[in-house]
Protein backbone atom coordinates (compact mmCIF):
# COMPACT_ATOMS: atom_id res chain seq x y z
CA UNK A 1 0.00 0.00 0.00
CA UNK A 2 1.47 3.57 -1.15
CA UNK A 3 -0.40 5.31 -0.13
CA UNK A 4 -3.46 5.94 2.31
CA UNK A 5 -6.70 7.45 1.66
CA UNK A 6 -8.72 6.77 5.04
CA UNK A 7 -8.03 7.95 8.31
CA UNK A 8 -8.47 5.68 10.92
CA UNK A 9 -9.96 2.60 11.62
CA UNK A 10 -12.51 2.60 14.71
CA UNK A 11 -13.36 -0.99 14.45
CA UNK A 12 -11.80 -3.83 13.91
CA UNK A 13 -13.00 -7.74 13.79
CA UNK A 14 -9.81 -9.79 12.77
CA UNK A 15 -11.21 -11.90 9.84
CA UNK A 16 -14.82 -10.57 9.73
CA UNK A 17 -15.51 -7.01 9.60
CA UNK A 18 -14.01 -3.68 9.83
CA UNK A 19 -15.35 -0.45 10.33
CA UNK A 20 -12.86 3.38 9.24
CA UNK A 21 -13.47 6.77 8.77
CA UNK A 22 -12.61 9.07 6.26
CA UNK A 23 -12.92 13.24 6.75
CA UNK A 24 -13.15 14.77 3.95
CA UNK A 25 -11.96 18.54 3.55
CA UNK A 26 -11.63 21.13 1.23
CA UNK A 27 -7.17 21.02 1.44
CA UNK A 28 -7.61 18.38 -1.14
CA UNK A 29 -6.75 19.61 -3.89
CA UNK A 30 -8.75 17.74 -6.66
CA UNK A 31 -12.10 19.04 -5.06
CA UNK A 32 -11.57 22.40 -6.68
CA UNK A 33 -11.43 20.42 -9.64
CA UNK A 34 -14.21 18.00 -9.39
CA UNK A 35 -16.34 20.73 -10.07
CA UNK A 36 -15.33 24.30 -9.59
CA UNK A 37 -17.60 25.78 -7.49
CA UNK A 38 -19.19 22.62 -6.18
CA UNK A 39 -16.78 20.57 -4.55
CA UNK A 40 -18.02 16.83 -4.29
CA UNK A 41 -16.02 13.93 -3.62
CA UNK A 42 -15.47 11.68 -6.62
CA UNK A 43 -17.19 8.47 -6.58
CA UNK A 44 -13.83 6.68 -7.78
CA UNK A 45 -12.06 7.61 -4.43
CA UNK A 46 -14.86 5.92 -2.55
CA UNK A 47 -14.20 3.01 -4.13
CA UNK A 48 -10.60 3.49 -3.03
CA UNK A 49 -11.58 4.56 0.54
CA UNK A 50 -13.63 1.29 0.74
CA UNK A 51 -11.07 -1.02 -1.29
CA UNK A 52 -8.23 -0.02 1.61
CA UNK A 53 -10.90 -0.90 4.54
CA UNK A 54 -11.71 -4.40 3.08
CA UNK A 55 -8.06 -4.55 1.41
CA UNK A 56 -6.30 -4.09 5.23
CA UNK A 57 -9.28 -6.69 6.74
CA UNK A 58 -8.45 -9.23 4.23
CA UNK A 59 -4.61 -8.95 4.76
CA UNK A 60 -4.86 -8.98 8.41
CA UNK A 61 -7.14 -12.22 7.94
CA UNK A 62 -3.74 -13.59 6.73
CA UNK A 63 -1.92 -12.47 8.74
CA UNK A 64 -0.65 -9.88 5.79
CA UNK A 65 1.35 -12.54 4.34
CA UNK A 66 -0.82 -12.44 0.99
CA UNK A 67 -0.44 -9.57 -1.56
CA UNK A 68 -4.13 -8.60 -1.60
CA UNK A 69 -4.83 -6.57 -4.71
CA UNK A 70 -8.32 -5.05 -5.85
CA UNK A 71 -9.89 -7.35 -8.68
CA UNK A 72 -13.05 -6.32 -9.17
CA UNK A 73 -15.94 -3.84 -8.40
CA UNK A 74 -18.49 -6.42 -7.87
CA UNK A 75 -21.27 -3.58 -7.19
CA UNK A 76 -21.11 0.32 -6.56
CA UNK A 77 -24.08 1.92 -5.99
CA UNK A 78 -24.34 5.60 -4.59
CA UNK A 79 -27.46 7.06 -3.18
CA UNK A 80 -25.40 10.99 -2.12
CA UNK A 81 -22.80 13.67 -2.43
CA UNK A 82 -20.02 13.79 -0.32
CA UNK A 83 -19.15 17.06 0.99
CA UNK A 84 -16.27 19.23 2.37
CA UNK A 85 -16.65 18.74 5.63
CA UNK A 86 -17.96 15.45 5.72
CA UNK A 87 -16.95 12.59 7.76
CA UNK A 88 -18.02 9.19 6.08
CA UNK A 89 -17.72 5.66 8.10
CA UNK A 90 -17.28 2.81 5.57
CA UNK A 91 -18.57 -0.31 7.04
CA UNK A 92 -17.11 -3.92 5.38
CA UNK A 93 -17.18 -7.05 6.12
CA UNK A 94 -15.67 -10.28 4.36
CA UNK A 95 -18.24 -12.41 2.57
CA UNK A 96 -16.26 -15.07 1.37
CA UNK A 97 -12.61 -15.94 1.46
CA UNK A 98 -10.53 -18.76 -0.23
CA UNK A 99 -7.01 -19.14 -0.79
CA UNK A 100 -6.65 -17.46 -3.73
CA UNK A 101 -9.06 -14.28 -3.23
CA UNK A 102 -12.00 -13.37 -0.92
CA UNK A 103 -15.21 -10.84 -1.62
CA UNK A 104 -16.41 -8.31 0.88
CA UNK A 105 -19.67 -6.19 1.09
CA UNK A 106 -19.17 -2.60 1.98
CA UNK A 107 -21.70 0.32 2.61
CA UNK A 108 -20.35 3.75 3.09
CA UNK A 109 -22.71 5.91 5.46
CA UNK A 110 -22.70 10.06 6.64
CA UNK A 111 -24.28 10.38 10.29
CA UNK A 112 -26.20 7.60 9.84
CA UNK A 113 -27.62 8.28 5.99
CA UNK A 114 -26.81 6.02 3.31
CA UNK A 115 -24.29 7.25 0.74
CA UNK A 116 -22.78 4.34 -0.88
CA UNK A 117 -22.85 0.46 -1.17
CA UNK A 118 -19.79 -1.07 -2.73
CA UNK A 119 -19.21 -4.57 -2.96
CA UNK A 120 -15.57 -6.22 -3.98
CA UNK A 121 -13.21 -9.05 -4.54
CA UNK A 122 -9.77 -9.33 -3.75
CA UNK A 123 -7.03 -11.23 -5.57
CA UNK A 124 -4.04 -13.13 -3.43
CA UNK A 125 -2.16 -12.65 -6.34
CA UNK A 126 0.56 -14.96 -5.41
CA UNK A 127 -2.07 -17.58 -5.57
CA UNK A 128 -2.70 -16.75 -8.97
CA UNK A 129 -1.68 -15.83 -12.20
CA UNK A 130 0.73 -18.72 -12.01
CA UNK A 131 4.53 -18.07 -13.73
CA UNK A 132 4.66 -14.88 -13.00
CA UNK A 133 7.28 -13.80 -10.68
CA UNK A 134 6.19 -11.03 -7.79
CA UNK A 135 9.11 -9.51 -5.92
CA UNK A 136 9.43 -11.41 -2.50
CA UNK A 137 8.90 -8.69 -0.47
CA UNK A 138 4.84 -8.14 0.43
CA UNK A 139 4.70 -4.47 -1.64
CA UNK A 140 0.94 -4.40 -0.94
CA UNK A 141 1.25 -4.41 3.07
CA UNK A 142 4.55 -1.99 4.24
CA UNK A 143 3.51 -1.35 7.54
CA UNK A 144 2.88 2.81 6.67
CA UNK A 145 -0.86 1.96 7.09
CA UNK A 146 -0.61 0.59 10.58
CA UNK A 147 -1.43 4.13 12.04
CA UNK A 148 -4.65 3.43 10.88
CA UNK A 149 -5.31 1.18 14.05
CA UNK A 150 -3.50 2.91 16.22
CA UNK A 151 -7.18 3.13 18.01
CA UNK A 152 -8.53 -0.45 17.99
CA UNK A 153 -7.71 -3.32 19.52
CA UNK A 154 -7.68 -6.21 17.36
CA UNK A 155 -10.19 -8.30 18.46
CA UNK A 156 -10.18 -12.48 17.75
CA UNK A 157 -6.42 -12.62 17.94
CA UNK A 158 -3.99 -12.04 20.38
CA UNK A 159 -2.26 -8.70 20.41
CA UNK A 160 1.70 -9.42 19.80
CA UNK A 161 2.41 -6.41 21.79
CA UNK A 162 0.47 -7.86 25.24
CA UNK A 163 2.87 -11.22 24.62
CA UNK A 164 5.80 -9.11 24.46
CA UNK A 165 5.02 -6.43 26.88
CA UNK A 166 5.33 -8.89 30.29
CA UNK A 167 9.23 -8.87 29.12
CA UNK B 1 -32.69 -32.04 -1.52
CA UNK B 2 -32.82 -33.44 -4.81
CA UNK B 3 -33.45 -30.33 -8.26
CA UNK B 4 -34.38 -30.81 -11.77
CA UNK B 5 -32.07 -29.73 -14.28
CA UNK B 6 -34.39 -26.91 -14.71
CA UNK B 7 -34.79 -25.54 -11.53
CA UNK B 8 -30.69 -25.89 -11.92
CA UNK B 9 -30.38 -23.95 -14.44
CA UNK B 10 -32.56 -20.89 -12.86
CA UNK B 11 -30.44 -20.79 -10.01
CA UNK B 12 -27.23 -21.01 -12.55
CA UNK B 13 -28.49 -18.23 -14.33
CA UNK B 14 -28.92 -15.59 -11.40
CA UNK B 15 -25.88 -16.37 -10.49
CA UNK B 16 -23.95 -15.54 -13.69
CA UNK B 17 -26.42 -12.44 -14.42
CA UNK B 18 -25.08 -11.29 -11.08
CA UNK B 19 -21.44 -12.65 -11.07
CA UNK B 20 -20.79 -11.29 -15.02
CA UNK B 21 -23.57 -8.32 -15.49
CA UNK B 22 -25.16 -9.80 -18.25
CA UNK B 23 -29.00 -9.94 -19.15
CA UNK B 24 -31.16 -13.21 -18.26
CA UNK B 25 -31.73 -14.16 -22.28
CA UNK B 26 -27.55 -13.90 -22.71
CA UNK B 27 -27.27 -17.23 -20.46
CA UNK B 28 -28.21 -19.72 -22.53
CA UNK B 29 -26.67 -23.65 -21.98
CA UNK B 30 -24.35 -23.43 -24.81
CA UNK B 31 -23.01 -19.81 -24.05
CA UNK B 32 -19.07 -19.84 -23.07
CA UNK B 33 -18.71 -18.43 -20.14
CA UNK B 34 -15.44 -16.15 -21.35
CA UNK B 35 -16.02 -15.90 -25.08
CA UNK B 36 -20.00 -15.01 -24.68
CA UNK B 37 -20.37 -13.71 -21.44
CA UNK B 38 -17.43 -11.83 -21.03
CA UNK B 39 -16.03 -13.51 -17.63
CA UNK B 40 -12.63 -12.81 -16.87
CA UNK B 41 -10.43 -15.16 -14.30
CA UNK B 42 -11.36 -13.44 -11.04
CA UNK B 43 -15.10 -13.88 -12.36
CA UNK B 44 -14.46 -17.58 -12.21
CA UNK B 45 -13.87 -17.37 -8.87
CA UNK B 46 -16.79 -14.96 -8.30
CA UNK B 47 -18.69 -17.54 -9.56
CA UNK B 48 -17.64 -20.39 -6.95
CA UNK B 49 -18.31 -18.12 -4.43
CA UNK B 50 -21.71 -17.61 -5.99
CA UNK B 51 -22.25 -21.21 -6.74
CA UNK B 52 -21.47 -21.99 -3.13
CA UNK B 53 -23.83 -19.88 -1.74
CA UNK B 54 -26.84 -20.42 -3.86
CA UNK B 55 -26.58 -24.56 -3.68
CA UNK B 56 -24.99 -24.39 0.16
CA UNK B 57 -22.61 -26.82 -1.31
CA UNK B 58 -18.60 -26.86 -1.39
CA UNK B 59 -17.44 -26.58 -4.38
CA UNK B 60 -13.70 -27.20 -4.78
CA UNK B 61 -12.27 -24.75 -7.35
CA UNK B 62 -10.31 -27.67 -9.54
CA UNK B 63 -13.57 -29.39 -9.70
CA UNK B 64 -15.47 -27.31 -11.89
CA UNK B 65 -12.79 -25.27 -13.21
CA UNK B 66 -10.13 -28.00 -13.57
CA UNK B 67 -8.07 -25.72 -16.23
CA UNK B 68 -7.75 -22.86 -14.23
CA UNK B 69 -6.03 -25.11 -11.90
CA UNK B 70 -3.59 -25.95 -14.28
CA UNK B 71 -2.62 -22.39 -14.84
CA UNK B 72 -1.07 -22.46 -11.41
CA UNK B 73 1.27 -25.12 -12.32
CA UNK B 74 4.51 -23.86 -14.08
CA UNK B 75 5.14 -27.37 -15.20
CA UNK B 76 2.00 -27.31 -17.25
CA UNK B 77 1.95 -23.77 -18.76
CA UNK B 78 5.14 -22.39 -20.84
CA UNK B 79 4.77 -19.35 -22.81
CA UNK B 80 0.99 -18.90 -22.46
CA UNK B 81 0.71 -22.06 -23.70
CA UNK B 82 -0.18 -25.64 -22.20
CA UNK B 83 2.45 -27.90 -22.68
CA UNK B 84 2.05 -31.73 -23.59
CA UNK B 85 1.78 -32.60 -19.56
CA UNK B 86 -0.68 -30.09 -19.27
CA UNK B 87 -2.63 -31.00 -21.85
CA UNK B 88 -2.63 -34.68 -20.40
CA UNK B 89 -4.30 -33.27 -17.66
CA UNK B 90 -6.44 -31.91 -19.07
CA UNK B 91 -7.63 -34.85 -21.25
CA UNK B 92 -7.75 -36.53 -18.12
CA UNK B 93 -9.86 -33.58 -15.98
CA UNK B 94 -12.34 -32.88 -18.61
CA UNK B 95 -12.83 -36.54 -20.23
CA UNK B 96 -16.33 -35.24 -21.76
CA UNK B 97 -15.52 -32.03 -23.58
CA UNK B 98 -14.48 -31.94 -27.04
CA UNK B 99 -10.72 -30.44 -27.49
CA UNK B 100 -10.00 -30.88 -31.05
CA UNK B 101 -8.78 -27.54 -32.37
CA UNK B 102 -7.66 -26.68 -28.55
CA UNK B 103 -4.56 -29.20 -29.12
CA UNK B 104 -3.62 -27.70 -31.90
CA UNK B 105 -2.84 -24.52 -30.33
CA UNK B 106 -3.06 -24.89 -26.51
CA UNK B 107 -3.03 -21.37 -25.90
CA UNK B 108 -4.00 -21.21 -22.11
CA UNK B 109 -6.59 -17.84 -22.99
CA UNK B 110 -8.76 -20.09 -25.09
CA UNK B 111 -8.77 -22.18 -22.42
CA UNK B 112 -11.85 -21.40 -20.61
CA UNK B 113 -14.11 -21.01 -24.11
CA UNK B 114 -14.21 -24.63 -22.97
CA UNK B 115 -16.47 -23.84 -20.01
CA UNK B 116 -20.18 -23.08 -20.92
CA UNK B 117 -23.13 -22.78 -18.56
CA UNK B 118 -24.22 -26.36 -19.58
CA UNK B 119 -21.12 -27.53 -17.74
CA UNK B 120 -22.00 -25.71 -14.69
CA UNK B 121 -25.42 -27.35 -14.61
CA UNK B 122 -24.03 -30.76 -15.63
CA UNK B 123 -21.56 -30.50 -12.50
CA UNK B 124 -23.92 -29.18 -10.13
CA UNK B 125 -26.50 -32.06 -11.04
CA UNK B 126 -23.86 -34.47 -10.06
CA UNK B 127 -23.08 -32.72 -6.91
CA UNK B 128 -26.66 -32.29 -5.78
CA UNK B 129 -28.35 -35.24 -7.41
CA UNK B 130 -25.59 -38.15 -7.21
CA UNK B 131 -26.24 -38.70 -3.60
Amino acid sequence: MRWIWIDKFVEFESGRRAVSVKNVTLAEEHLHDHFPGFPIMPECLMIEAMAQTGGILVGEARDFQEKVVLAKISKATFFDFVRPGDQIRLEVEIDMIAPEAASTRGRITREGQPIAEIDLMFSHVDQNLAGKKFPEENFVFTGMFKSLMREIALIGKPSDDASTESN
Amino acid sequence: MAMSRDEIFEKVQEVLVDALGVDDDEVTAEATLMGDLGAESIDFLDIVFRLEKAFGIKVPREELFPAEGLLNNPDLVSDGKLTEKGLNELRENVPHTDLTGFEDDPDINKLPDLFTVNAIVNYIDGKINAA
